[in-house]
């Protein structure tokens, strides 16, 4: 069965894919840390300090010295996952990464739970809506949020082979699973879901889901739609995004501000070629606050409904 | 560790001033006040103490460096090209394009430096990370730090303090440049310090307190810690002057992030050959 034709009643939060991943990693290579700052259970790496705990550190709340700490593991040989909320991880240690993991391109990875909107209950302070806007400006730095949760492994698994700093953001609420558990994902490279005619949706992380649905539903109205799963957004797959330019009508659409994220970035190619029109569907550039998460998502108009609206307006 | 006399350190010590100074002139850009002051410690770990072999700068077993002041840079720099790390003659590219001698110590471009430092209260936390990373992999290096008194006013440094005790760093050693001075003035008008030592100590580090400029009070201590294997990271509270040996220099806030030029140059070296009084 295609994924166009699948019933996406199977949720999965993406920060359960990092803990199971995590394990697995680390049994396979010794060298693998994971550090905590006292958030351990949130983030799902309990089971790795369980069963590997001569590869793990926790340093407490203390975001930046983990930064830093990390820094020193990687020159010694070891690939150490800082693990933490995505609103920590991008800018309690912001310039902790920048200075001593993406300055001198030392193998670290930022692996963060809670990302976008998904930590909906706890608010505004806790929501990460510009981490991966921040994090895509440094230097040496790849900027990755799966879809789902067995991309998200293959992602994580990704991540840990190649060398440098990587950024990988996961949903801290429950989203549909996508993909099959043997589907392949290269980091850099965008995951076409569907080819189509009329109009490129591009889409990462927790609103592929919404961009399927409503990619169905245009079918239904006789409208085609090429969908992108843009999983990585630095470096992003221009080749891809160049594609969609012969369609010349893309809507992204991210649980993010819609400045510096994967709008964004479509935007800076399609100026560059000079040809084509994006709308951007994501974070209003506007902070959350308490509520269920799919009431911020409505508040920022990432919905289907929305989404439909923007497709019929550009296509007329 | 290298059979030297005291006597020869303190040679090597008015070599290291030398050339630290003659970097920061030819580039008309750097920290001398700094770099004076830390002249000292530099000179006992680079030519004594620390178990590194130039011709293998990444060597796995070698005793780790972290300039967490990274501004003092070209006192590191004098060291590195003392030792033969890099051509003597780099010392003339400091700052300058293409150099290994960044503004601020840079691993990528410097054989030498082990980690890349510049903003302040970061390299502790590093330094930390290689010495777990040491005692994981059951190796006998050490990790040496260096750190400012005006650095400790930034939270991380405590952050790393606390978590070099949770992890009994004893391969861990800390000196504290306490040089009483930082860019708009003394620590203890812009934000006091306290007793470094007693915080130091308060954490659970091994501490003690020397006059950074007494050679033979800086052996007599890397002696000392060499053998205490004790689950204690150490802590050496050094007294220091900044500027030290340069009188114009000494204690003189300016002096922090200035060239001298080229008449200042030349009589600070008539001073520095001398050696300390």
């Amino acid at each position: 069965m295609s994924m166009m034709e699948k019933t996406l009643t199977i949720k999965k939060a993406t920060r359960e894919a990092f803990g199971d991943e995590i394990v697995e990693l680390g049994k396979k290579n010794k060298n693998i840390y994971v550090i905590d700052v006292d958030i351990a259970k949130s983030c799902k790496t309990v089971n790795f300090i369980k069963q590997l705990p001569d590869q793990h550190i926790n340093v407490g709340i203390a975001e930046q010295n983990a930064a830093g700490l990390a820094a020193g593991l990687a020159t010694t040989g070891k690939i150490p996952f800082v693990s933490t909320y995505a609103v920590f991880g991008s800018l309690r240690m912001a310039e902790q990464v920048r200075q001593e993991i993406c300055y001198p391109n030392l193998n670290v990875k930022i692996a963060c739970s809670h990302g976008g909107l998904t930590p909906a209950n706890d608010g505004g302070s806790h929501q990460a809506v510009e981490d991966m806007g921040v994090l895509r400006s440094f230097p040496n730095m790849t900027v990755i949020m799966g879809a789902d949760y067995y991309s998200t492994r293959k992602l994580v698994e990704q991540a840990a082979k190649i060398y440098g700093p990587v950024y990988l953001r996961f949903t801290r609420d429950k989203v549909p699973v996508l993909y099959d558990e043997n589907e392949e994902f290269i980091i850099g490279k965008a995951k076409k879901i569907k080819e189509g005619k009329d109009i490129a949706i591009i889409a990462n992380g927790d609103t592929v889901h919404l961009a399927l649905e409503t990619a169905k539903q245009l079918k239904k109205e006789g409208i085609s739609v090429k969908l992108l799963d843009m999983h990585t957004i630095k470096p992003l797959d221009r080749e891809a995004v160049v594609d969609c330019l012969k369609i010349g009508k893309i809507i992204t659409i991210e649980d993010h501000n819609i400045l510096n994220g994967l709008g964004s970035a479509v935007c800076e190619v399609v100026a560059e070629e000079g040809k084509g029109i994006v709308r951007r569907i994501g974070v209003q550039d506007q902070f959350g606050q308490s509520a269920p998460y799919e009431k911020l998502l409505e508040l920022n108009g990432i919905t289907i409904e929305n989404i439909l609206k923007t497709a019929k307006e550009m296509l007329k | 560790m290298k059979n030297i006399s005291i006597e020869e350190l303190k040679e090597k010590a008015i070599e290291m001033r030398r050339t630290a100074l003659t970097m920061i002139h030819e580039a008309q850009s750097g920290h001398p006040g700094g770099s004076l002051s830390a002249a000292d410690i530099m000179t006992a770990l680079y030519f004594k103490e620390m178990n590194i072999d130039p011709n293998n700068p990444t060597w796995e077993d070698r005793d780790r460096f972290v300039l967490s002041k990274g501004h003092v840079c070209p006192i590191q720099y004098s060291a590195l090209a003392l030792r033969g790390y890099v051509p003597y003659e780099t010392i003339y590219t400091l700052r300058k394009y293409g150099s290994p001698f960044q503004g601020h110590p840079d691993m990528k471009k410097c054989p030498g430096i082990d980690i890349s430092t510049g903003s302040l209260g970061q390299g502790l936390s590093c330094g930390v990370g290689m010495a777990i990373g040491g005692k994981r992999d059951s190796k006998d290096y050490r990790v040496f730090a260096l750190i400012g008194d005006g650095e400790c006013q930034e939270g991380q440094i405590w952050e790393a303090a606390q978590t070099a005790v949770k992890y009994q760093l004893d391969n861990l050693v800390i000196f504290v440049d306490n040089n009483r001075l930082q860019i708009d003035g003394f620590c203890d008008e812009i934000m006091p310090l306290q007793d470094i030592e007693k915080k130091f100590d308060a954490f659970g580090f091994e501490t003690k307190k020397i006059d950074g400029h007494s050679m033979e009070e800086i052996v007599e201590t890397l002696d000392e810690i060499r053998v205490a294997k004790n689950g204690k990271p150490k802590c050496i509270v050094c007294e220091t002057v900044k500027g030290k040996g340069v009188s114009f220099m000494e204690d003189v806030v300016e002096w922090h992030g200035v060239a001298p030029n080229d008449e200042e140059y030349k009589k600070a070296l008539e001073e520095i050959t001398g050696g300390l009084q």
